[in-house]
């Protein structure tokens, strides 16, 4: 008999469709830091818990065929490495670190205060990946008696 | 210049897992290279803080709008403390390491520890005070249960755990000092308490402080995670978390707050005096029937921190700078004690001082680098421990505080005693049979631990330009105490 | 003052569960109340009355009284470390249950003296 992965079948048509809907709202949310509420971290939250919607629907296969390991690792890296540069290149090009060095446009429209943007997406880069990778760290913990399996390395 | 000490290590903590992908071992590299800039850069940090305190405004916003950093002569000892013992302790890694998988990990919570410390220790506003202690703490959480054996897990949780409660405590009284002022800026808040200094919100708040920084910083009777903790973590870490955190996360913390922000009092400093002489007396006492050498260290650590909360706490500038020459001395010692138990455990497999024996033929430099540290830390001249407590024992006669001198007088005894037989047991007697085939450790480690001891006899023979150029200047900025938002805010 | 009251309640609750019960995952919880306590004492800090949420919208808002902004900002901050921490916590508890085979900590008593 062929065991099915994953929750029943209208777990899996329901997530279907709002695992892109919440995929957006967590990008809205951190395209719009500097005007409404959240940021980085709350978006990057809200991403991390569709690509978890995904792996309670479906299981873990399904999630990981659209996101590796090695992806999820790099783009925490990339993610902490692009909010340094960002730090280091207010110091190299106008003098303090962290200096809010870009253009800063029309206030309260989407471009409009420099590098809080690229900050936020940074962040979310970072807070997504990490917070998916803990929970699939968590997750595929295996408790066997005889060898001891775990994800390491991550 | 001053981001610098923050910029360098978490660089270095971003890019290894990066770059451990394609190739493994240059995470050591990356690691070692961060570590000795950040040497070169604290020990330059003495030429750019003569007398006056370097303010950097992170972002451009001038304080007491912005976050900034400040350096002055109090900072730049930490620093030296932290950067040294790192680097040593990192190259002493080089070969350590390789017994664990995974090195690259290590080296990633490593580069995190020490950009946490050193960012504590140039932070100007006390939330970012509070944000840089829990990156440190989550580092050596983490770096504790490293080798993730059993009784590595049980110690690291409850570190975790005490460790968590200091943490709200902390940030519970950093809420409460904000309420009462409504700045978190560490200047601008000691200006503006200064009227109000033992009302009802800023006494609760040093209460808070002081069980907080107290719990971090392993004093009687909040040290109760501290013997487990050091023992388990590998002995790098162990070195760094004895040597270099409890001292920048608990002491230097405390200091700066009581010290600089709420200002001292006689009620806060005869506290920090009881607290102190009570963990001498049982650090010590604690310390003599241990048989195990890591967990008898680690109790030894907590009499020393004794001593350096009661020469602070002693609050004259005799005693100030005697408690901040024996921090020095003491992340010097205690580290390359550390360093060389886990030499010993690297080479005979055991840590239980009745199982080794002879080590002094077989584990030439080991021995002698132990024989160096054991009489620094009992107090013999002319190495460093002795002039740091003898200036503690002459500042506390000065202040009338006889019973506590004498108390410090009968540590140093018992310290030596229990020395003496961590030499006798393991390096000095000769018994059939045991530890003939230990081998001396590897090339890194032997040249950390000399290096270590070179740097302690140094500073015991030259330890009078060094009190006058490094300590005294430190000294005097904590005891200007509130002043320091003089120095700060400019005026 | 009843503000200090309550949310010092609140703590006090999460601290006797971290520090006196016996079940690992029952100390995670009670590090969790405890964190949330002083999150919510440090926001209520900020509080003002007639004051308004304080995002600028439009430009004729820029005038108006706003609570205070700046626990707000700490407060994310000490949200993301509490984050940080309960997930190494709950990390270190699942190998400990696999080391252990037991989540009590009066059998997890393997290093004494």
């Amino acid at each position: 008999m062929k065991q099915e992965k994953g929750m029943t079948l209208i777990v899996k048509r329901i997530t279907k469709v709002t695992v892109s809907l919440i995929f957006l709202f967590g990008v809205y949310i951190v395209l719009h830091g500097h005007l409404t509420p959240g940021g980085g971290f709350a978006g990057g939250v809200i991403i991390a818990l569709s690509f978890i919607h995904l792996v309670l629907a479906f299981g873990k296969e399904a999630a990981l065929k659209r996101i590796t390991d090695t992806v999820i690792s790099v783009s925490e890296s990339v993610g902490g490495l692009l909010f340094w540069g960002i730090a280091l290149l207010g110091l190299v090009f106008a003098g303090t670190y962290f200096l809010n060095f870009l253009p800063k446009g029309e206030p309260f429209t989407l471009f409009s205060s420099g590098t809080i943007v690229l900050c936020n997406i940074a962040i979310f880069l970072k807070v997504g990946a990490g917070l998916f990778a803990i929970f699939l760290a968590l997750a595929l913990f295996r408790i066997t008696d005889d060898k001891q399996e775990g994800r390491n390395g991550l | 210049m001053v981001p610098l000490f923050v910029i360098i290590p978490l660089a270095a903590a971003f890019l290894i897992p990066l770059v451990a992908k394609v190739r493994q071992d240059s995470a050591r590299w990356i690691a070692n290279t961060g570590a000795w800039l950040l040497l070169c850069f604290s020990i330059a940090s003495f030429w750019w803080v003569k007398n006056t305190a370097i303010v950097y405004s992170v972002g451009g916003w001038k304080p007491p709008f912005g976050i900034c950093m400040v350096l002055d002569s109090f900072s730049a000892l930490m620093l030296l403390v932290i950067n040294l013992v790192g680097c040593i302790v990192l190259l002493y890694s080089l070969d350590y390491i390789k017994k664990y998988t995974s090195p690259h990990l290590y080296y990633t919570l490593f580069s995190l520890l020490l950009a946490g410390l050193n960012g504590l220790a140039i932070s100007g506003d006390l939330f970012n005070l509070y944000v840089f202690l829990e990156i440190s703490s989550i580092a050596s959480y983490a770096l504790i249960a490293f080798g993730t054996e059993a009784e590595e897990l049980e110690a690291s949780f409850k570190y975790l755990v005490l460790g968590s409660v200091a943490d709200v405590l902390i940030l519970f009284g950093i809420g409460v000092l904000y309420g009462r002022v409504s700045t978190l800026n560490m200047a601008d808040l000691a200006r503006s308490l200064q009227g109000i200094s033992l009302a009802d919100p800023v006494l609760y708040a040093t209460a808070l402080f002081l069980v907080g920084f107290g719990l971090k910083t392993a004093l009687v009777p909040f040290h109760a995670w501290l013997p487990d903790a050091h023992p388990a973590a590998p002995a790098p870490m162990s070195a760094m978390l004895s040597g270099v955190v409890i001292k920048v996360v608990g002491a230097y913390a405390l200091t700066r707050v009581i010290f600089n922000v709420i200002g001292i009092t006689p009620l806060v400093s005869t506290v920090l005096i009881v607290l102190g002489v009570i963990s001498m007396a049982a650090g010590v006492l604690l310390a003599i029937g241990q048989w195990d050498f890591k967990r008898l260290l680690a109790y030894h650590s907590i009499s020393q921190i004794g001593y350096v909360i009661f020469g602070i706490g002693l609050g004259t500038p005799l005693g100030v700078a005697g408690g901040l020459f024996h921090l020095f001395n003491h992340s010097l010692f205690k580290s390359l004690l550390f360093l060389n138990s886990g030499a010993v455990e690297y080479a005979t497999g055991t840590r239980d001082l009745r199982k080794v024996a002879g080590l002094s033929r077989s584990m030439p430099v080991t021995s002698a680098t132990s024989l160096i540290a054991s009489l620094s830390i009992a107090g013999i001249p002319p190495l460093c421990g002795f002039w740091s407590k003898l200036i503690i024992i002459i500042a506390a006669f000065q202040a009338n505080h006889i019973a506590g001198a004498v108390v410090c007088i009968l540590t140093a005894l018992v310290t030596l005693a229990s020395f003496l037989k961590v030499q006798q047991y393991a390096f000095l007697r000769v018994v059939d049979n045991v530890s003939r085939e230990a081998r001396e450790a590897p090339l890194f480690m032997r040249a950390a631990m000399i290096g270590l001891a070179l740097l302690c006899i140094a500073t015991g023979l030259f330890f009078w330009p060094f009190m006058e150029s490094v300590i005294k200047p430190a000294a005097r900025v904590i005891l200007d105490g509130v002043r320091y938002a003089g120095m700060v805010l400019g005026g | 003052m009843s503000l200090y009251a309550l949310c010092s309640i609140l703590f006090s609750i999460g601290l006797y569960c971290l520090l006196v019960k016996k079940n690992l995952v029952k100390k995670i919880i009670g590090l969790g109340i405890a964190e949330y306590a002083v999150n919510l004492f440090f926001i209520l800090l900020g509080y003002r009355q007639n004051g308004e949420a304080p995002i600028v919208d439009t430009y004729a808002a820029a005038g108006q009284y706003f609570v205070d902004p700046l626990p707000q900002a700490l407060i994310l901050t000490s949200i993301v470390i509490g984050l940080g921490v309960t997930a190494v916590m709950v990390a270190i508890s699942v190998r400990i249950y696999e080391k252990y085979r037991t989540f009590d900590i009066n059998e997890i008593r393997r290093l004494k003296g």
